[in-house]
């Protein structure tokens, strides 16, 4: 018979191990591609175009593809994701509208990426006729970007204290002009937090702007919002998958950009998450 | 005064339209994938479309039977299950009852980036990494298998395991373990007997979110599982699952073609899959909560 202690103290050290299995590979994986990607990040690398069919040369246009599609998708959904955790938190506490709407925003955030694409096709490039363009790119990111940007907003509002909506309230300010002057501000910091994981996603996602926007080789940049571009994420897949005979330094290099982006933005998001969760006064 | 009115009227509309937009952008997905997807079955009977053992889009005449890439998708997702249940839920007990404050929160951050990390960088390292081995240890001709899709795709579902049922578990009341603590019990008996059971839905929850990310996830599994759209043989052998057979083939579909909507048709059947597991999820963290 085990003691107790001793059954406690093999459980807690099977948990810690399976921890850290889990997050071990987080390091592994940043090991690898810092270790070989960092030989091939030079100042050409990031301004120049790429040459002979992506063998050599930089990734300018990628960068700068990616750049615009994120631009595009925080465009469209900041406003619109905002408003509706407004409207959640603000105007329809537990009605079954709200019931409803959380129940789309759920599954929003579970619809397969590529299906997202295949939406986009259909609808941006297909039926509003936008082709295969950076519009079509970002209205589709944007919309897989939505249910982020609405449940880290909603909860940043709810999370300010009911006395402060009361008291703007009471000093006879509509309920507009509360909602503009009471809680928004203190809800900042929560919606900044989820734009900027929004932008993340967005920027590292790939499925969705398979058929809607990315360019397999394009070495120019784009001229307007109808133009195709290269992407950061697109430009990996087909490195490693479709062009034999790369420089493993291109692919690395390339995967450290993007991961570089990606990881970049997650750590503002967590610093800046825990920077006001320090100055929180209530 | 009057022209406030009007302006907090206008805003306030927007308000109420943008609130109720998540759900119009759901019924538009299905229905602009219903809408391409359902010309498909003007030639193909539906029984065929989902019983079909080959998948031959491009042969003349061509056949789209989705049997294999069913059954390739759901051998994946079973492969990754395995590996990310036990260790997800594991990690979770972890980070929520057992790790110190400061360790909490380095490791929460952890998974935070685990699943920050785009699916394509994760096919890539994969590429460079399980491929080879696969193909050392288990001696076989190619490591583009649907085990080595599993193990990538079980590090995408850990992060949303871990998350939720770490969640699950932090709303346990405090007053279940005092109760347990005051009869005697060890943490670990009170997080095994106590805890544990009380998050049991709020766990199941996440397992079944965890599962529904891995059917969704296209690139990594596009990049590591060989693509070969016959039936699967066995986790050893490369396969092709739904959501690669549109992310490959669609560049190739002619538009309005009946390749183009049997991608839009496999479409609808991922996004019903997705669509029951999300509700059924909801209904079981719910449930448990009234």
């Amino acid at each position: 018979m085990i003691s107790p202690r001793l059954t406690q103290k093999i459980a807690f050290s099977l948990l810690l191990l399976a921890t850290l299995m889990v997050i071990l590979p987080v390091a592994v994986v940043l090991f690898i591609i810092v270790k070989n990607g960092l030989p091939g990040i030079s100042w050409e690398f990031l301004t120049q175009m790429p040459k002979s069919g992506m063998r050599a040369g930089g990734i300018l246009p990628a960068i700068i593809g990616t750049f615009y599609l994120v631009l595009g998708a925080v465009v469209f959904a900041l406003p619109l994701g905002v408003l509706a955790a407004i409207y959640l938190s603000e105007y329809s506490k537990d009605s079954w509208m709200s019931r409803l709407v959380r129940l789309a925003i759920i599954n929003l955030a579970g619809v397969p990426s590529v299906v997202f694409g295949l939406f986009g096709l259909a609808l941006f490039v297909g039926f509003f006729k936008f082709g295969a363009s950076i519009l079509a790119g970002s209205l589709t990111l944007g919309i897989m970007i939505l249910p982020v940007i609405i449940t880290s907003s909603r909860e940043a509002l709810d999370s300010v204290p009911k006395s402060f909506r009361e008291v703007s309230l009471s000093l006879g300010s509509t309920k507009l002009q509360t909602i503009k002057y009471a809680v928004l501000p203190h809800a900042l910091p929560g919606i900044l937090t989820g734009t900027i994981l929004g932008i993340g996603r967005a920027a590292g996602e790939t499925a969705p702007i398979l058929f809607t926007v990315a360019a397999f080789y394009l070495p120019r940049l784009p001229h307007s919002a109808f133009d195709q571009v290269m992407a950061l994420p697109y430009h990996l897949y087909v490195l490693s998958t479709q062009v034999p005979n790369v420089d493993q330094k291109i692919r690395y290099g390339t995967a450290l950009v993007l991961l570089t982006i990606v990881l970049l933005m997650n750590l503002i998001a967590i610093m800046i998450r825990s920077y006001f969760r320090g100055k929180k006064k209530w | 005064m009057n022209f406030r009115r009007i302006k907090e009227f206008f805003v306030e509309s927007a308000i109420k339209i943008s609130g109720i937009a998540s759900i119009f952008i759901v019924a538009l997905i299905f229905f602009f994938l219903l809408k391409e997807g359902v010309l498909l079955f003007k030639t193909e009977k539906i029984t065929h479309f989902i019983f079909g053992k080959n998948w031959y889009p491009i042969s003349d005449p061509p056949d789209f039977g989705i049997l294999p890439l069913i059954l390739g998708t759901l051998l994946v997702t079973l492969g990754a299950a395995l590996i990310a249940v036990p260790f997800g839920v594991a990690a979770a007990i972890y980070i929520s009852e057992v790790a110190p404050g400061k360790l909490k929160e380095v490791l929460k951050s952890g998974i935070e980036l685990l699943a920050a990390i785009p699916s394509v960088v994760l096919g890539f390292i994969g590429m460079i990494t399980i491929v080879p081995w696969m193909k050392i240890i288990f001696k076989i001709p190619t490591g583009l298998t649907a085990f080595s899709g599993s193990i990538v795709l079980a590090f995408m579902a850990m992060p949303t395991i871990v998350s939720i049922a770490e969640d699950a578990l932090h709303s346990v009341p405090k007053a279940y373990k005092e109760g347990a603590y005051a009869l005697g019990a060890t943490k670990w008996q009170t997080i095994y007997r106590v805890v544990l059971p009380a998050a049991s839905s709020g766990v199941v929850a996440a397992v079944m979110l965890g599962i529904g990310r891995v059917v969704g996830e296209t690139m990594a599994v596009m990049m590591l599982t060989g693509n070969s759209p016959s039936m699967p043989r066995g986790m050893l052998y490369p396969v092709r699952t739904l959501t690669a057979t549109i992310a490959a083939e669609m560049g190739e579909a002619v538009q309005g073609g009946d390749h183009y909507y049997a991608l839009f048709a496999i479409g609808i059947i991922l996004f019903l899959i997705t669509f029951a597991i999300n509700i059924t999820a909801d209904l079981v963290i719910h449930r448990k909560r009234q």
